[in-house]
């Protein structure tokens, strides 16, 4: 079984609104609540993995009820608290908070542009071979959930498991999310987008030649 | 086999339910400890409300437009061509740019949250990170589209990316009807967000 965040593919959530390119946030505490995560992050003490991973395992009555930065703040709630950033209780604003040891890693306002610059490049160096090539045949895992971690992270969707699909393109050896989100190593391993039939993931496909790709790890995959 | 370990717990509900409560709580006591610094966050907030948005994109598409030798670099190496423009970074770090052509036309999502390429866009529009485009984009993108006021001639098929790894797309419109002649500048004022996310088709000139 998978979690709330997995919604490709879901019916009833109604129409998407569009909305002019000037708005860039709905309330005055959303871009607080962007900086706030971000200027956290840049603590070091978790990554992109360990982030989306907790996000997801906000309850789904909160999950579906939290606009985005309500997720962020809640994930970032869970991973201040898990990493022993933050104890309960100064969470909950009680006690005297003292100077963290982790203050010195703390961003500056000069830091900014150079960290944002910078970002975080996931290609690494691997010793697993591309088991694939350009065009072949392959299928996605039967059940899309973590193999190391019950109910852990992972980037394959459930609506595009047991699909046969065929490699679209390489795009070189990446770090395994299904690992580093648990602290398990990057384990970088080949990564290639997979191009799928519209047919093939839905009973009723719009369009006969409509298609979907993914990106996905070679470990997902197996030769048909 | 080892559980998860987040379920039971869930911190957010120490902090004050409403939602700006909850930011100042966040950033008070992040202060206090020493961890945050609010000249910092004002830096992170004016980068994206002032610096990074898409017109970073509409300039690489009315570049690749205009220039096929940009165009060839743009499908052979995206990552480094962009980076030489200063357009890479943070939710941008591996790029790729989809064309789109009188067969194809491209879209991209972000099912399992909202991956977006925010060095060449911005912040990703609201609608993006909504459950309605997460959940519909993959199976019904026709029917988004729709929603965006967009029909396809019914000879085009659909090509949806969902954003499952850290490769960042880019959808390439096609240029439109009339732009002949028009320089890059010009170009760019046709190219709308939408467009280079695949919910819209580049503007007419008027």
């Amino acid at each position: 079984m998978t979690r709330v965040h997995d919604m490709g593919g879901r019916f009833g959530d109604g129409p998407v609104v569009p909305e002019a390119e000037e708005v860039k946030f709905h309330a005055d505490w959303h871009p607080r609540a962007l900086a706030i995560v971000l200027a956290s992050g840049s603590l070091g003490t978790w990554n992109i993995d360990v982030s989306r991973h907790a996000r997801e395992c906000l309850a789904p009555k909160d999950y579906t009820a939290f606009s985005y930065y309500e997720k962020w703040m809640g994930g970032l709630a869970a991973l201040l608290v898990q990493t022993g950033v933050l104890t309960r209780d100064e969470l909950a604003g009680l006690g005297d908070a003292q100077i963290s040891d982790l203050a010195t890693k703390k961003l500056t306002a000069d830091q900014v542009a150079g960290v944002l610059a910078r970002g975080g490049p996931t290609e690494r160096d691997s010793d697993v071979a591309p088991q694939f090539a350009i065009g072949d045949a392959v299928m996605t895992r039967a059940i899309a959930e973590n193999t190391m971690v019950a109910g852990g992270h992972t980037r394959l969707p459930s609506y595009a498991a047991k699909a046969t699909g065929r490699i679209l393109r390489y795009h070189g050896t990446h770090v395994l999310p299904d690992s580093n989100a648990h602290g398990l190593g990057e384990a970088p391993e080949p990564l290639y987008a997979v191009i799928f039939p519209a047919a093939e993931l839905w009973q009723h496909p719009e369009h006969p030649r409509d298609e979907i790709v993914l990106d996905l790890w070679q470990s997902y995959l197996e030769a048909v | 086999m080892p559980h998860d370990h987040h379920d039971h717990d869930h911190p957010h509900t120490l902090l004050p339910p409403d939602p700006a409560l909850r930011v100042k709580a966040l950033e008070t006591i992040l202060t206090e400890k020493g961890l945050i610094h609010p000249a910092a966050l004002d830096a992170i907030i004016d980068t994206y409300e002032h610096k990074i948005g898409p017109r970073n994109g509409a300039r690489v598409v009315a570049r690749a437009w205009s220039d096929p030798e940009f165009l060839q670099a743009l499908r052979d190496n995206a990552t480094k061509i962009l980076d030489e423009m200063g357009y890479s970074g943070r939710q941008g770090e591996h790029m790729v740019v989809v064309e789109n052509t009188a067969q194809t036309h491209n879209m991209v999502v972000c099912t399992l949250c909202s991956c977006y390429p925010w060095p060449l866009l911005g912040i990703p529009p609201g609608w993006y990170k909504s459950d309605a485009y997460r959940a519909r984009a993959v199976r019904e993108p026709r029917a988004v589209l729709a929603d965006f006021g967009v029909a396809l001639p019914e000879g085009t098929a659909v090509r949806v990316w969902d954003s499952t790894a850290e490769i960042r797309y880019l959808v390439l419109p096609m240029r439109p009807e009339g732009s002949e002649g028009l320089g890059e500048e010009a170009l760019m004022e046709l190219v709308t967000r939408d467009s280079m996310i695949g919910t819209g088709l580049a503007q007419a000139p008027v």
